[in-house]
């Protein structure tokens, strides 16, 4: 898939457009998992907006967002971050054998806090 | 039968570009009346206006038809050529083959084709039109200037100097407005109090103006030159002819525990109170909400200790009638809530402040006496973090922000930051922006002297949210430019809010019937060549009532309001508009519907006699239009179940006439 194609079927998937962006980066400002990012909410945003998308797709700070969607709910132009790094997440785990999570790894999390509705969130999110 | 001349503009290239204006000429010349048809470059110049008037007279032409540009551009360019070439100047009729053809197509043939029928339509209207006399009405030589504010000042003081008496109307209890409560003003740095001050004294001296503080204005009823208008008074519970503002009754009241709004908040005044010490008029008033003497009956201490006798606890509102000839709207602005922005804590921190809470802390005259101090715990703050854009260019949360830039942010925030710097060179000073935004003469100096002359750190980036712990605020923001997340212990934010215009702006624009946007800014005529005219004749703007204005362009503005004021007011006689309803009595059935419709309260019904086709004499009740306050708008027109009503210039014969022209 080419550069281009890759860009629109991802802001498809989201269902926001970039180009309202005005780069003020209150989505990484207000970020609790910034920290842990190689690319930061902000980045992401210009990333798939210049179609820069192939190192997203490579980077780890894909599974670093929480989904807690702090930056959708305080960007200011209703770009909503989130909704792209998850866009991205699924043309990454969408390909074949790209599962982050099998059902054989479920028992390693489980313990008496786990809320059931964890795992069924983090099976959405890392499984086709 | 008409004689009419077609003249066909190219506009330069912006009609001929996408309309063969030749093939119009062509094509239009073969239309029933017209007897001469032609095209030019610039119809609009003198020689295309020259044009005009020479085959008006070699070709006897007694009506003719532009295809130019939209009417609201040049129809009273060419009415005025009509009329100079001796023909009435109703016998013009605009179409519009730019804005509505030539810039909206981009191919040639459907151009011009589009074309060809907008001037059929003109020509079959042509055809129907009769000469028009417009009426005229008198001026009365006064005008209303709603807010008193800089804007409302200036207004009025140009307005005076010019010789017309001019009423203030003002809410709050003195005037002076935003720029009262104001430290310093940028860029410059002069004190908003030394130089707004002389103003309302100018103003309470100038035997011209009137000021009418501590009031609204609750009805407008009339038109352009013969407005009509009702202000209330609200009972201040002190005659202002007797009170002296020497204050003893401030000092004695015993409700001190009221919050001081001139403050914003940040301290206290008594239920009696003068909201500053140079308030104009210098004249106290009782918070009735807040007086025991007006709540319970018990207290009177202030009409006791008043040597002049000028308490009166029962004082009514009182409501005068006054006739003016035009109306300035100078309403203002309010800081938008904070209360929605959970992210920034400005509810659940006392040290969370607005930049307008800020600009109170450091005047002289402010709760601190200028010190810089957190409201908490009265400390010095040593880090102090500005935010920007908070509200301001907020596209997706209309409940909380506003979408458009707030304009004057960026240039206090700056002065804010370098007076802190300036005053306090132990506070680190840290100014979180998206963009520096300071297009204005001496704006960007000012601004990067901030920078690279007092240290201001500035900083890329939003601050995403602040939490407060023990007696610091956690701010945490994203420094975009060195791609790092900041966290920052500050003693004390200051929130640059959004302004909206004042809450009075949209039940006033109701009474004015003057147009507002979606922001509830006043719309403006014309965004580039009438700035300070609203659409509805004898209303002008000034300030920040039409949009975001520092206190340079808001003076600039009130200014130029004034100067169109005088214009209006020089007058003697208004000449009318012509094009305005009138009903056929002979087929009026008295249904009221149109005066329902009438959005100008411009119909009336009568009884009267008429005389019967057997001789009888017979009372009908018919419907019948005001000239002078009829504004042609034609909703009578579509209302009436009859067909009685018909709009002078807009027929419904020569409206049927153009639409059979377009069909043809």
């Amino acid at each position: 898939m080419n550069k281009k194609n890759l860009r629109e079927e991802i802001v498809l998937r989201a269902g926001v457009n970039p180009k309202k962006c005005m780069k003020c980066g209150k989505c990484s400002g207000t970020c609790p998992a910034y920290d842990e990012m190689e690319y930061h909410p902000h980045q992401f945003v210009n990333m798939v907006d210049t179609g820069d998308i192939e190192p997203l797709l490579n980077s780890e700070s894909l599974y670093k967002c929480l989904t807690c969607f702090a930056c959708v709910e305080r960007c200011p132009r209703g770009v909503e971050p989130a909704k792209l790094i998850e866009a991205v997440r699924l043309s990454a785990i969408r390909k074949q054998g790209a599962n982050r999570m099998t059902p054989n790894d479920v028992p390693a999390f489980v313990d008496e806090d786990t809320p059931q509705q964890l795992l069924v969130s983090a099976f959405r999110k890392y499984t086709k | 039968m008409q004689r009419i001349g077609v003249f066909v503009c190219w506009c330069g290239s912006n009609i001929a570009g996408t309309v063969d204006v030749k093939a119009v000429a062509q094509a239009l010349k073969l239309e029933p009346g017209v007897v001469f048809s032609t095209d030019y470059q610039y119809m609009c110049s003198q020689a295309g206006q020259n044009m005009i008037i020479d085959a008006v007279k070699e070709h006897n032409l007694t009506g003719i038809v532009v295809c130019s540009c939209s009417p609201r551009m040049h129809e009273a360019t060419f009415r005025k050529t009509a009329a100079a070439a001796g023909l009435n100047p109703y016998m013009v009729e605009i179409a519009n083959i730019r804005e509505q053809c030539s810039w909206v197509h981009k191919e040639m043939p459907i151009g011009t084709e589009k074309a060809i029928i907008l001037g059929k339509a003109a020509v079959a209207k042509v055809n129907l039109n009769t000469p028009l006399t417009p009426g005229e009405s008198p001026v009365t030589k006064r005008a209303l200037v709603i807010g008193g504010g800089i804007a409302g000042i200036q207004t009025a003081l140009d307005i005076a100097d010019a010789g017309f008496p001019v009423d203030i109307v003002e809410t709050k209890p003195t005037i002076g407005g935003k720029m009262a409560q104001l430290d310093k003003t940028f860029p410059t740095l002069d004190c908003a109090a030394c130089i707004l001050t002389p103003k309302m004294v100018d103003v309470a001296q100038h035997d011209k103006i009137r000021i009418f503080s501590y009031s609204e204005v609750t009805e407008v009823k009339g038109f352009v030159g013969n407005f009509d208008v009702t202000i209330k008074k609200k009972a201040r519970f002190v005659d202002e002819t007797k009170c002296t503002g020497c204050g003893d009754c401030v000092d004695k009241c015993p409700m001190k525990k009221n919050p001081n709004e001139f403050n914003m908040g940040m301290d206290n005044r008594s239920a009696i109170y003068i909201p500053f010490a140079q308030a104009v008029p210098k004249v106290a008033t009782i918070d009735a909400g807040a007086c025991t003497m007006l709540k319970k009956g018990k207290c009177g201490l202030c009409s006791k200790v008043c040597g002049a006798g000028a308490i009166d606890y029962t004082q009514k509102d009182q409501f005068i009638e006054e006739k003016y000839g035009a109306i300035v709207v100078a309403t203002g602005f309010n800081p938008i809530s904070m209360d929605k922005f959970d992210e920034y804590a400005y509810s659940q921190s006392k040290d969370v402040i607005t930049s307008l809470e800020f600009e109170r802390l450091t005047n002289a005259a402010g709760p601190t006496q200028g010190k810089l101090l957190r409201p908490s715990d009265g400390k010095h703050p040593h880090k102090i973090v500005f935010v920007q854009c908070v509200g301001s260019r907020c596209a997706s949360c209309a409940e909380k922000g506003k979408e458009y830039c707030s304009k004057i942010c960026c240039m206090y925030t700056a002065k804010h930051a370098m007076l802190t710097r300036d005053k306090y060179p132990d506070t680190e000073v840290y100014v979180f922006y998206i963009d520096v935004r300071t297009p204005g003469k001496n704006f960007d100096e000012f601004y990067r002297r901030a920078v690279e002359e007092y240290g201001v750190n500035y900083i890329k980036g939003m601050v995403g949210k602040i939490t407060p712990e023990g007696d610091v605020l956690k701010v945490q923001a994203s420094d975009l430019i060195s791609n790092k997340q900041l966290h920052i212990d500050a003693d004390l934010v200051v929130l640059a809010a959004a302004i909206e215009p004042d809450k009075s702006a949209r039940p006033l624009a109701t009474m004015l019937t003057a147009s507002m946007d979606t922001n509830d800014f006043f719309t403006e005529a014309h965004p580039k060549l009438r700035p300070v005219e609203s659409p509805t004749a004898g209303v002008f703007l000034s300030g920040a009532c039409q949009g975001p204005k520092d206190i340079p362009e808001t003076v600039s503005q009130a200014g130029a309001a004034a100067s169109k004021v005088i214009g209006l007011l020089c007058k003697d006689k208004l000449t009318g508009n012509p094009c305005v309803a009138s009903s056929n009595e002979m087929m009026c059935n008295g249904c009221s519907s149109c005066e329902r419709v009438c959005p100008y309260g411009a119909i009336t019904y009568t009884d009267k006699e008429f005389r019967m086709p057997d001789r009888t004499t017979q009372v009908r009740r018919v419907a019948s239009v005001n000239p002078a306050v009829c504004q042609g708008c034609g909703c009578c027109t579509v209302a009436c179940p009859s067909g009685a009503m018909d709009l002078r210039g807009f027929a419904n014969n020569q409206i049927m006439a153009e639409v059979d022209a377009i069909c043809k």
